[in-house]
């Protein structure tokens, strides 16, 4: 694999970081299978980008697309929590109605970004090349959202949202609005996601109707390896992992599609993420396993 | 004080199914009194607690904490007024969260909460001597997810949290079911000693008709829905199980089968 493309497996990673931290707070935190984010992601990318080629500057229309994503999520949980749509239900018509928004958004399937200014180009100085720069930008953003939400979550209203998705009876009866936490954090989860999105549209010269498809399960997949990398319930530890694991995992993608020999092309990609998360969910029970041959 | 008046609730009304809860359920708790509930399986004691918590909303009637009209309040509305410590010791606490982490919400129970940090040093304080007071030793393990703690500790734990904020009535629902009887002895000891501490008007409900007329000052019995039996002062101190038992058939004027009621 060369330094190029390793660059560019990092630049990705720690954009799915963003996406992992925040399916991290719905599936993990609140317990709420959300698949929005097959929505929301597209959502922040076409807001950010059709803003952007309007002139906007990127600073800005980053900002829009990351409100975007927040009432999308907020919407979500106001249909589960307000109209009583089971959660699963509510995050899937939210996605199906986010197609046609986003394509509204946009005006057509795509809007691309070449020669228009983004958060990278402006910020980037003179002495460091493009391709390292996007990376070591972006893994400033996951730092500070990663810090961010170690924070929140730590505050009384961080706890009571912690407390929603583990036990809502209880949380309830120590004077928790569970609808309201249910809602903000859904909003908190989408926004991220939303904002992964504006950053891919921003790095990967455009925004598209089909960039959405599969965040879900990438997210999912940064998760669910992250937890068997580095396993912990402390929340500080876990949001680490969830980062880690979107990194590793597409360091994996990368490693699997530039290798020759084993001779995957791009369209395997998909069959890729599944046979990784498949061993991701397996390695917990091999240790176990392991550690029961020994008799311990 | 708690007022209930003729509260009434149907289950899965004008169904095959139909199940009336509470007929007319009217009772009143002066403040500071310590109340225990008895009654027959499905005879209503679960439902009325839930009512009076809010986790479940009556059809019918009227319920007053210190006058105040609460009977359309949510749950989470009432907290600032109704403390609870749930049968099943897993339902009390937030099992991933730690010790210290359930202590801060209940601290903040019925309150506005902000971004203040949850957990401050000062309340980790206060936490680690109330803990203390258990004799359980969890005093040390603030950190530890409460998840790890036996079912007897978390109960003891729910009681602590319970009192952490002034409530106006505090609600225990067969507390002491799930537990072995030697945990159940200690978790009702430590309630009677926080109750009459923190003088608390107080409702406990159980199963247990000894336990019924060991702890508390006055006791009451439900029946299909209803007010049945309500003894206290003289009358109560002079009683056992068997009277119990026999004013029960005496006022249903029906005979009681044994499984019906569990004698402790």
């Amino acid at each position: 694999m060369s330094l190029f493309s390793l660059f560019g497996a990092l630049e990705i990673g720690f954009i799915f970081s963003l996406v992992a931290l925040g399916v991290f707070i719905s599936f993990r935190l609140l317990r709420f299978p959300d698949l929005t984010v097959d929505g929301s992601f597209p959502l922040g990318g076409a807001v950010c980008a059709i803003l952007i080629a309007n002139r906007w500057d990127p600073y800005s229309a980053t900002l829009a697309a990351t409100v975007a994503g927040a009432l999308a999520g907020l919407m979500t949980g106001w249909l589960n929590v307000k109209l009583k749509i089971m959660d699963l239900l509510a995050s899937i018509l939210m996605m199906i109605a986010l197609y046609s928004i986003n394509l509204r958004v946009m005006g057509k399937p795509n809007v691309p970004l070449i020669a228009e200014p983004t958060l990278f180009t402006l910020l980037q100085p003179e002495s460091i090349d493009d391709y390292i720069f996007r990376p070591l930008l972006l893994f400033f953003i996951v730092v500070v959202a990663k810090l961010l939400l170690d924070w929140f979550f730590s505050t009384q209203k961080g706890l009571a949202i912690r407390a929603t998705g583990s036990n809502p009876r209880m949380a309830r009866a120590q004077g928790v609005n569970t609808g309201n936490m249910i809602m903000l954090g859904m909003a908190i989860s989408n926004a991220l996601v939303a904002s992964a999105g504006a950053l891919f549209a921003q790095t990967q010269g455009g925004a598209d109707i089909s960039m959405g498809i599969g965040t879900i399960v990438i997210g999912l997949a940064a998760v669910i390896v992250g937890e068997s990398i580095l396993p912990s319930r402390r929340l500080v530890l876990t949001t680490l992992a969830v980062v880690l694991g979107a990194i590793v995992y597409r360091f994996f993608i990368a490693l699997a599609l530039n290798s020759d020999f084993i001779g995957l092309q791009a369209q395997d990609l998909n069959l890729v993420t599944a046979v990784l998360v498949v061993i991701a969910l397996v390695i917990p029970l091999l240790k176990k396993r392991l550690r029961g041959q020994k008799g311990v | 004080m708690l007022c209930a008046k003729n509260l009434k609730l149907t289950f899965n009304p004008g169904t095959p199914i139909e199940t009336r809860a509470l007929c007319g359920l009217s009772l009143e708790i002066p403040t500071g009194q310590f109340v225990t509930v008895i009654g027959s399986n499905g005879a209503g004691k679960s439902t009325f607690l839930n009512a009076v918590s809010g986790d479940q909303w009556i059809d019918e009637g009227q319920i007053l904490i210190d006058g105040e009209d609460v009977t359309r309040l949510p749950a989470w509305n009432r907290a600032n007024r109704v403390a609870r410590v749930f049968q099943d010791p897993m339902a009390g606490t937030c099992e991933d969260l730690t010790i210290e982490e359930n202590m801060a919400l209940a601290q903040e129970r019925g309150l506005r909460r902000g971004l203040g940090h949850a957990v401050k040093a000062a309340m980790r304080e206060g936490f680690r001597t109330s803990l203390a007071t258990l004799g359980l030793g969890l005093e040390n393990r603030l950190g530890d997810r409460i998840g790890l703690l036996s079912g007897g500790q978390r109960q003891a734990v729910s009681l602590l949290m319970a009192t952490l904020q002034p409530s106006r009535i505090l609600l225990l629902d067969e507390h002491t079911a799930a537990l072995d009887p030697r945990t159940a002895d200690f978790v009702l000891n430590l309630t009677a000693r926080i109750v009459a501490e923190k003088k608390m008007t107080t409702m406990m409900v159980t199963h247990s008709m000894r336990q019924a007329l060991d702890v508390g000052e006055r006791t009451v019995m439900l029946h299909q829905g209803q007010v049945v039996l309500d003894v206290s002062g003289a009358e109560r101190r002079g009683m056992n199980v068997p009277h119990l038992l026999a004013m029960f058939e005496k006022v249903r004027g029906e005979q009681l089968s044994d499984d019906a009621l569990l004698l402790g």
